[in-house]
């Protein structure tokens, strides 16, 4: 469950963005999460809705999760091949030499705040 | 782009920089691009972490598996293979108890307990406070051993060189896939209890195949903790990250 700590870290910088450009709550947090990434979105949502009852600025926030999808470079083919798990194969040239190029974003993209 | 108007203008400037956002209203409400990490705040302590370490000459490892796996029996027979050559110290991860870093105590090397609680892992935040107490000693090695868990572990940095996954014969060879991020960030996979090979059905080489899957660069290196088979390699492994290190750092 470390996507409780995650949603602490989500919500502890939604404060300081409020101390720092001085809004006094938040309507919606987007996150751009990848497909790739150790988060499990449904996880998220349960603990963003605990997490954020307890922030002054967050209570009652909602939370938006874009999913990145995963792409990765094959370094044998020299080609960027959508991938869905990390142990896939290039579907190009079958091998296992890829460098993964998106899909691991766990990022905070955007606020809605008032 | 905007994802409440769809509007595809303006500046998403990084959040440290200055203010000029993407500003803009919707009635009483107004957006703001932000564009932070989420795991910002623990990255900026581990790259402190790693700055301490760095100063001091000092080599991290950071070792993760599952509960079991013999993380702190291999840490014990490392420490006294070692025998004093150079200072080791230990971070030892728990939810409770004490009970491993007493182990890791009788061996006579340093050891500070951290106990998470309810947590699933360790973060840069607890290693850095462990920093203090514990004291390591510049050219020493460092192990921090993690929360037994294959999965949330995986995110946090600690500052560490490396992440070790260690992976016992009593599990499935099929971990490495099972748990792609953790052996993804491991640079080395130790597959401990090799003792017990004749009377488990683990195949070692499959466990390495299914591994390179998901990080064709990691290092496998069977052992026994118990029989002391393999440990030679991994104690030279050590060496040379510790002399690294001290290179580095003089």
């Amino acid at each position: 469950m470390h996507e409780l700590s995650l949603t602490q870290s989500v919500i502890r910088i939604v404060e300081q963005e409020a101390a720092r450009q001085g809004f006094a709550t938040v309507k919606t947090v987007w996150l751009e999460i990848g497909e790739l990434s150790s988060v499990l979105p449904d996880a998220m949502e349960f603990c963003f809705q605990a997490v954020a009852a307890e922030s002054p600025v967050a209570k009652g926030a909602k939370l938006e999760i874009l999913r990145v999808p995963g792409t990765a470079w094959c370094l044998d083919c020299a080609q960027s091949h959508p991938i869905a798990q990390r142990f896939d194969p290039c579907p190009a040239c079958g091998g296992h030499h890829l460098t993964v190029t998106s899909g691991e974003e766990m990022r905070i993209k955007e606020m809605e705040v008032a | 782009m905007c994802t409440v108007c769809g509007c595809g203008t303006g500046p998403h400037d990084h959040h440290d920089h200055d203010h000029d956002h993407h500003h803009h209203d919707h009635g009483d409400s107004r957006l703001i691009a932000i564009e932070q990490n989420i795991l910002a705040h623990n990255d900026r302590l581990a790259e402190g972490n790693r700055a301490y370490l760095a100063e001091r000459g000092i080599f991290a490892l950071n070792l993760v598996s599952s509960p079991g796996s013999g993380k702190t029996t291999l840490l014990c027979r490392t420490i006294e293979a070692i025998n004093n050559r150079y200072p080791v110290s230990v971070i030892e991860g728990d939810q409770q108890t004490r009970h491993d870093a007493d182990r890791i105590l009788a061996t006579g090397a340093k050891a500070v307990q951290i106990n998470t609680g309810k947590g699933c892992h360790l973060d840069a935040h607890m290693v850095g406070h462990a920093f203090e107490s514990l004291e390591p000693a510049n050219g020493s090695v460092l192990f921090i051993e993690n929360v037994g868990n294959l999965v949330c572990p995986a995110a946090f940095d600690l500052g560490e060189a490396y992440k070790v996954a260690i992976l016992s014969v009593t599990e499935g060879e099929d971990k490495p896939i099972k748990y792609p991020d953790m052996f993804h960030a491991a640079a080395m996979m130790v597959i401990n209890k090799i003792d017990l090979l004749p009377y488990v059905d683990f195949d070692v080489e499959a466990a390495i195949a299914w591994a390179r899957k998901v990080n064709p660069d990691i290092v496998a290196l069977p052992v026994s903790a118990r029989t002391g088979e393999g440990m030679e390699e991994w104690l030279a492994w050590i060496n040379e990250g510790r002399r690294r290190a001290r290179v580095v750092s003089p």
